[in-house]
């Protein structure tokens, strides 16, 4: 599209300075000819999708099929497993819509952030000393790269996770951990008066982080001392909220969960379905991530670990401020596809329960109220929009990463 | 370029524009193909399920083989589409399935919206919770706060719903596509009960692996009358379908059964006769030979015999008549006047 629209340009620009005219014969303009065909072509695909869409709607509604979105004002009228805002059954389908958006958003940032870390871990190991681990970093990627991705669920799901004892018998961690069938149950931080305060510290501290790597930069830049960023930051993030919490006096309880009848009550619960969805899809993930990684690192030439060798430095910084900074180059473009293909494999969540949007909404609220077209169209648009996101966001990490050519 | 685009742009909507109607009636493309296609459950004891062989057989596959003797003169000649819950009526509506018979739940939101049509009621049925015994649990009020295992895209999602609202309980919905998952979430013990239609809950429990671990407990919280479900838009379908199914209820009503049907066109009184197409146009008005009452019991037998077969005395699920006994008997089970 741009790189057309560029040409044009030039072209344009070729013919003002050879003194051709464009005025001459304005059909025979190639803009204004490129243009009417793009605007007859748009024109026409509309109206052939309209047309499409109209037709379907009222065939539909000849065959007795309620049509529209009159029913996202409508009570639900069925529960939800898991959701990150309130949920009953008689709220309404858009609520349904919005809870399954979320849950869906969840288990691709999880896995996402995942995923990058074993990619990264896995690839990087593939080019150590050590031959053991080079097997592993092989073994891994052959193995969850082959098996498909929806039999990695089952397994997770109904063959390691099903097979952990039951609520009453589960195992625990200090009283304070249980992992259980049901998921697992951790303690959580309850936060009274001022509280808020810890957390301004700690948002303060990130900030913080940011601008002590530019300063500490600038410093090597200038005198080539270096500065302890990691440690520094590190105590940083730490450091400032409990200097805080201790300074407002504690203001938090942390609340167990305990067993109440049926079940864990209280605390941070992970569902079993949350856990191995979003293990498949780390592991999954991870594995072509790790290939990608492997990829953009034999892409550096030999000459530059060797040039860093000749200059002193030691192996693992070799890797981190000479390979890895190139190799970015090839990765990033690749993790952008493999980041979008992990949101849309989530919607494997239909297999095993986990409510994420495709489950809820293209699941059961299609079947409830029969609105095929219409949630589907909903559901398309949400994938469509968030992989989107992702790309735009990707490429401007591309274009930090990209080759500065001086 | 852009010609051709325009070529294959204007094809691909003219064949969009005219695809959406079919010319023949369900009746006919059933004939043409010889065959009918039945959709059925992936496998549920006693309504549909397939032995080593492939064969199916249960109570709602008889609806099924029923229609194809009527219409085809053949009880075998279906070809059965096992469903989930939620493939089902996309299955109906798109045309790949010419029945429904998969433990259906006639309710007013899927009669009236989703372009579907119920022939009727082949089993009264209602939704209820099973227990594993080691729990302790003996009443559905003692559940709450516990996890359920569902099945996705079922009634039986909504009504727990309206129980545990109406008796201000709270509960966890663990739900799963296909019966057996269903199952063997109940059996890793990741819910504490499973809740379907109780002929359901019967036929699930048989297959657990110690069936006497676990207890349906009294509590029935619905209505659920399942029955075969149509597209709407073909009446005669409709009607074939609808009369099938009353057909084996008639017989059962008037004695005939698939041993002594053969006789009774001969001696048998003239509802009799009527049914099983001696005297009286039935077959003809629903555009069927005229004996395809006959064809539906001696092939398939009347409806008391396909229950008994497949849910009742002579079937592992062993399930009492109740309702589904006939309303001369005390169940609610009634033919309109087959004349
Ligand atoms: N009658 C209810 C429930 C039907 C249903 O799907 N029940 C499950 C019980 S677990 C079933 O029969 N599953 C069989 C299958 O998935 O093939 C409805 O129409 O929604």
């Amino acid at each position: 599209m741009f790189k057309q629209k560029t040409l044009e340009e030039t072209k344009a620009a070729q013919r003002r300075s050879t003194g051709q005219s464009s005025a001459a014969s304005f059909y025979n303009n190639p803009s204004v000819r490129s243009l009417f065909y793009q605007v007859a072509l748009i024109a026409g695909l509309l109206y052939f999708f309209g047309n499409i869409i109209g037709n379907t709607l009222a065939n539909m509604e000849a065959t007795g099929i309620k049509t529209g979105f009159d029913f996202l004002d409508s009570a639900a009228g069925y529960d939800v497993l898991m959701s990150l805002i309130s949920f009953e059954s008689q709220d309404t389908y858009l609520r349904v819509f919005v809870v399954g958006f979320l849950n869906t958003l969840l288990v691709s940032a999880i896995g996402i952030v995942f995923a990058t870390m074993l990619g990264f871990l896995f690839g990087v190991m593939h080019f150590s000393k050590n031959l053991l681990v080079r097997k592993l970093a092989q073994v891994y990627v052959e193995l969850f790269r082959n098996v498909p991705l929806l039999l990695q669920v089952f397994f997770w799901y109904f063959a390691v996770l099903a097979s952990l004892p039951s609520a009453r018998q589960s195992l625990s961690l200090g009283e304070a951990f249980f992992l259980n069938v049901r998921g697992l149950y951790m303690p959580k931080l309850v936060g009274g008066d001022l509280s808020e305060w810890v957390w301004v510290a700690l948002g303060a501290a990130i900030v913080g982080v940011f601008f002590l790597r530019r300063w500490a930069k600038a410093r090597q830049d200038a005198t080539g001392q270096q500065f302890p960023v990691f440690y520094a930051s590190l105590g940083m993030v730490i450091g400032a909220p409990l200097l805080v919490a201790l300074l407002t006096g504690l203001p938090f309880t942390i609340e167990f969960p305990v067993l109440k009848g049926f079940n864990y009550f209280g605390g941070i619960s992970v569902i079993p379905e949350l856990m191995a969805l979003a293990i498949a899809l780390s592991v999954y993930t991870g594995a072509f991530i790790a290939e990608a990684v492997r990829a953009g690192v034999q892409a550096v030439p030999h000459g530059q670990t060797e040039a860093a060798r000749s200059i002193g430095l030691r192996e693992d910084k070799i890797m981190k401020l000479i390979i890895v900074p190139q190799a970015m180059r090839v990765i990033v473009p690749l993790l952008n596809s493999e980041y979008q293909s992990l949101v849309k494999n989530s919607t494997l969540a239909a297999a095993i329960g986990y409510p994420d949007l495709f489950n809820v909404f293209v699941g059961t609220a299609l079947n409830q109220t029969g609105q095929a077209i219409e949630t589907i169209f909903m559901t398309i648009i949400v994938y469509f929009v968030v992989n989107m996101v992702i790309s735009f966001l990707m490429n401007r990490f591309n274009n930090a990463v990209a080759l500065v050519s001086r | 370029m852009f010609k051709k685009a325009l070529v294959v742009a204007s094809t691909a909507a003219v064949t969009a524009f005219s695809g959406a109607a079919s010319a023949d009636g369900t009746l006919d493309q059933v004939k043409q193909r010889g065959q009918l296609s039945c959709g059925v459950s992936t496998g549920l004891a006693g309504f549909s399920q397939r032995d080593e062989n492939g064969v199916w057989s249960g109570l709602d596959v008889d609806v099924c083989r029923a229609v194809a003797a009527a219409v085809l003169g053949d009880s075998e000649a279906v070809q059965y589409k096992p469903l989930t819950a939620k493939e089902r009526f996309t299955a109906l509506a798109s045309g790949e399935i010419d029945i429904l018979s998969r433990n259906t739940t006639w309710t007013h939101t899927r009669d009236t919206s989703l372009g579907i049509n119920f022939a009727g009621t082949n089993f009264y049925d209602g939704a209820s919770f099973m227990v594993m015994k080691d729990l302790g649990v003996t009443s559905a009020t003692e559940l709450d706060g516990a996890n359920a295992c569902i099945q996705a895209g079922t009634s039986t999602e909504l009504a727990i719903a309206d129980y545990f609202r109406e008796m201000n309980m709270s509960y966890s919905p663990v739900t799963f596509d296909t019966s057996d998952q269903t199952r063997a979430g109940f059996e890793s013990g990741r819910c504490d009960f499973l809740t379907s239609d109780g002929s359901q809950l019967a036929a699930l429990r048989i297959g657990l692996a110690d069936p006497s671990n676990a207890v349906i407990l009294p509590e029935v919280i619905s209505k659920e009358p399942l029955g075969p479900v149509v597209r709407q838009g073909d009446d005669q379908w409709f009607n074939i379908v609808k009369w099938s199914l009353n057909a084996m209820i008639e017989a059962e009503e008037q004695g005939v059964t698939s041993k002594n049907a053969k006789n009774r066109t001969v001696t048998g009184n003239p509802a009799n006769k009527r049914l099983l197409g001696a005297e009286g146009e039935l077959g003809s008005n629903l555009g069927l030979s005229s004996d395809w009452a006959l064809q539906i019991v001696t092939q398939v037998g009347n409806y008391g015999e396909s229950y008994e077969r497949n849910v009742g005395k002579g079937s592992p699920l062993q399930l009492d008549r109740g309702l589904n006994q006939l309303w001369s008997k005390g169940g609610i089970l009634y033919a309109p006047a087959m004349r």
